[in-house]
């Protein structure tokens, strides 16, 4: 495992006296990138700021390359020259594009020559090389962002600390700017730390996935890990999983568990001793649907449950479609594509079989 | 009408002959208040920006003050820096009442809580989240001052205009602490007073045209200092 480049040791934030940060540890390794993911207010750009040496906590330590970071000292200054931060707002300088790329290697006194070369290859990289003499000012969201990044990246700082820095772009362009990111950071082995409420984003860009909510980290791990094997309720609403019943266990046999979930009988695996209540999680695009008429072949899947469509409702290329399963009518939410909804011609109280497999189940005690 | 028409040609007159005593009057006067006016900066920036940047307790008070203090009356700050400076006064030692010295004094206190004032909303008015955003880039604490100070010149240079127009054409305080002696400590302001009082119009036109056109020229100079590479 690679050593932590960055550490934060029982970090404890108040405002006012109420914690609104409170993470016992937290490792940063070299080269990686570690997505934080969490709703607003939860605490995200609080502990990058602390990461970042930019606000002190009320308590706890920040070890760079294993050393304590002494706040209020000389050092302090020295240390965060290491790092470089992006923010969701550009905040650029009132003066050229060029000029605000280079303004973090000028204030670290860098020779002329080596802050334009670094100035030119960044402009080219982000492909804002034609709006170098252009002020600032007059750039669009996407373009100031792009300068935001290359003014960023021009600092070749060993830590980047980005707080979402897309969350303010159009949907094409923050596309665009995430697969021009994806491709930067692993072109330059850049440890980075990327703060996002959307889990799009961390699972496109993170190595690890920290998840934070109320000013604690409540899982770290890596990405299939975290939107797979999710430790809390909480946790597992926030990456995604839309369908939690509670249900309990009543029979084991190798490592395949049975689960009374709702009167149905759910086969999982997973380890749990019988007779314990757990929450039956099921990510929606685990499962399939078809119409209770139609006739099919063999099937792998362990699970299927018979229901009626309750509703339906379009997302993207996809519609959610939410399914009234079983005696206790338990919602199971389904993400269905928008030409397999047209082909099974799905309206409410439409007839089907909702399948899964038993791999597709987690199993979260309660 | 006439009257205005005869000062007007007077002035022109004055101006292009170069009449000494009027060249020294202008001069003086743009000594006095320019020297008021930078003390004033050197002050008033530095305070403003710990104002607007720093939080302590009383510092709303404190900004209340130097709310306030823009709107000094500069004959109540002519009565405060004479009855200090009298041979009496607490500094009546130092001999500076009816000096040019006084009079910088006195405009310096009413062109301080100016810049100072403009200072903190120039500072408030940027985006606070740059102050962070510059820290993280690698600034140390004086590069952010200066960063922050360029970012909002447009404003600050506004107040430097302020202060100046302030005290350029105030006339009381310099009236009470310089006494207007001629050759000594009369500023145009003052020599437009004295000329009206003796009804010289013509002279006291020609005067109030050249201190117009000496807070133009200012203003001018400043405003292409500060409008420099904009475009609109």
């Amino acid at each position: 495992m690679t050593a932590p480049i960055l550490e934060g040791l029982d970090l404890r934030v108040l405002y006012a006296g109420r914690p609104v940060l409170e993470v016992p540890r937290i490792e940063v390794r070299a080269g990686e990138i570690l997505a934080i993911i969490g709703p607003n207010g939860a605490g995200k750009s609080t502990l990058l700021r602390v990461l970042g040496l930019l606000e002190p906590p009320t308590s706890g330590v920040v070890r760079f390359r294993g050393s304590p970071v002494a706040w209020g000292s000389g050092d302090l200054l020295a240390t965060r020259r290491h790092f470089a931060s992006v923010f969701q707002e550009p905040l650029l300088c009132d003066t050229t594009v060029e000029a605000n790329i280079a303004l973090g290697l000028r204030l670290r006194r860098a020779a002329s020559e080596a802050v334009t070369t670094q100035v030119q290859t960044w402009l080219a990289h982000l492909g804002i090389a034609h709006l170098a003499r252009r002020e600032a000012g007059s750039l669009s969201g996407g373009e100031a962002q792009r300068c935001s990044l290359a003014r960023a990246f021009a600092i070749q700082p060993d830590v980047l600390l980005l707080d979402e820095p897309f969350a303010a772009l159009d949907p094409p362009t923050k596309d665009e700017l995430l697969t021009l990111l994806q491709v930067l950071l692993r072109q330059e082995g850049c440890t980075t730390v990327f703060v996002t409420h959307d889990r799009d984003e961390a699972l496109r860009l993170g190595d690890r996935i920290a998840v934070m909510m109320g000013g604690r980290i409540h899982q770290v791990g890596v990405p299939s890990e975290v939107f797979g094997r999710p430790v809390s309720e909480e946790v597992a609403r926030f990456v995604g999983v839309e369908t939690i019943l509670p249900g309990r266990v009543v029979a084991e046999q190798a490592g395949l568990l049975t689960v009374e979930v709702d009167g149905m009988k759910i086969e999982a695996l997973g380890r749990a001793t019988v007779g314990e209540r757990v929450l039956m999680c099921l990510r929606p695009e685990d499962l399939v649907i078809r119409r209770r008429d139609e006739r099919v072949g063999l099937e792998s899947a362990r699970n299927h449950l018979e229901g009626q469509v309750e509703d339906a409702t379009p997302v993207g290329a996809q519609y959610r479609v939410r399914i009234a399963c079983g005696p206790a009518r338990g919602g199971v939410v389904a993400l269905v594509t928008r030409q397999s909804f047209d082909d099974l011609a799905l309206e409410r109280g439409t007839p089907v079989v909702v399948t899964f497999k038993a791999s597709a189940v987690h199993l979260i005690p309660r | 009408m006439e009257l205005i028409w005869q000062g007007l040609v007077e002035a022109v007159r004055l101006i292009a002959t170069g009449d000494p005593e009027i060249l020294q009057i202008a001069w003086l006067s743009v000594q006095i208040s320019g020297s008021a006016t930078l003390l004033s900066l050197l002050a008033g920036v530095p305070a403003g920006m710990a104002l607007a940047l720093a939080r302590f307790p009383g510092r709303s008070l404190c900004v209340a003050l130097v709310n306030t203090g823009m709107g000094l009356p500069p004959v109540v700050v002519g009565l405060f820096v004479s009855l200090f400076l009298w041979r009496s006064g607490p500094l009546g030692f130092l001999g500076f009442l009816y000096t040019p010295t006084a009079m910088v004094v006195a405009q310096f206190i009413i062109a301080a809580p100016i810049v100072t004032g403009l200072t903190i909303a120039a500072m408030q008015q940027l985006n606070p989240r740059l102050r962070l955003q510059l820290l993280a880039l690698g600034a140390s604490r004086w590069q952010l001052l200066w960063l922050l100070m360029r970012e909002a010149r447009l404003p600050l240079l506004a107040a430097v205009m302020a202060g100046f127009g302030g005290v350029i054409s105030e006339v009381g305080a310099s009236m009470m602490v310089g006494g207007n002696l001629q050759g000594q400590t009369r500023v145009l302001t003052t020599a437009t007073v004295l000329e009206t009082s003796k009804g010289n119009f013509d002279l006291a036109i020609a005067l109030s045209v050249i201190l117009l056109l000496l807070a133009f020229s200012v203003n001018y100079l400043l405003t292409c200092i500060q409008q420099r590479g904009r475009t609109p």
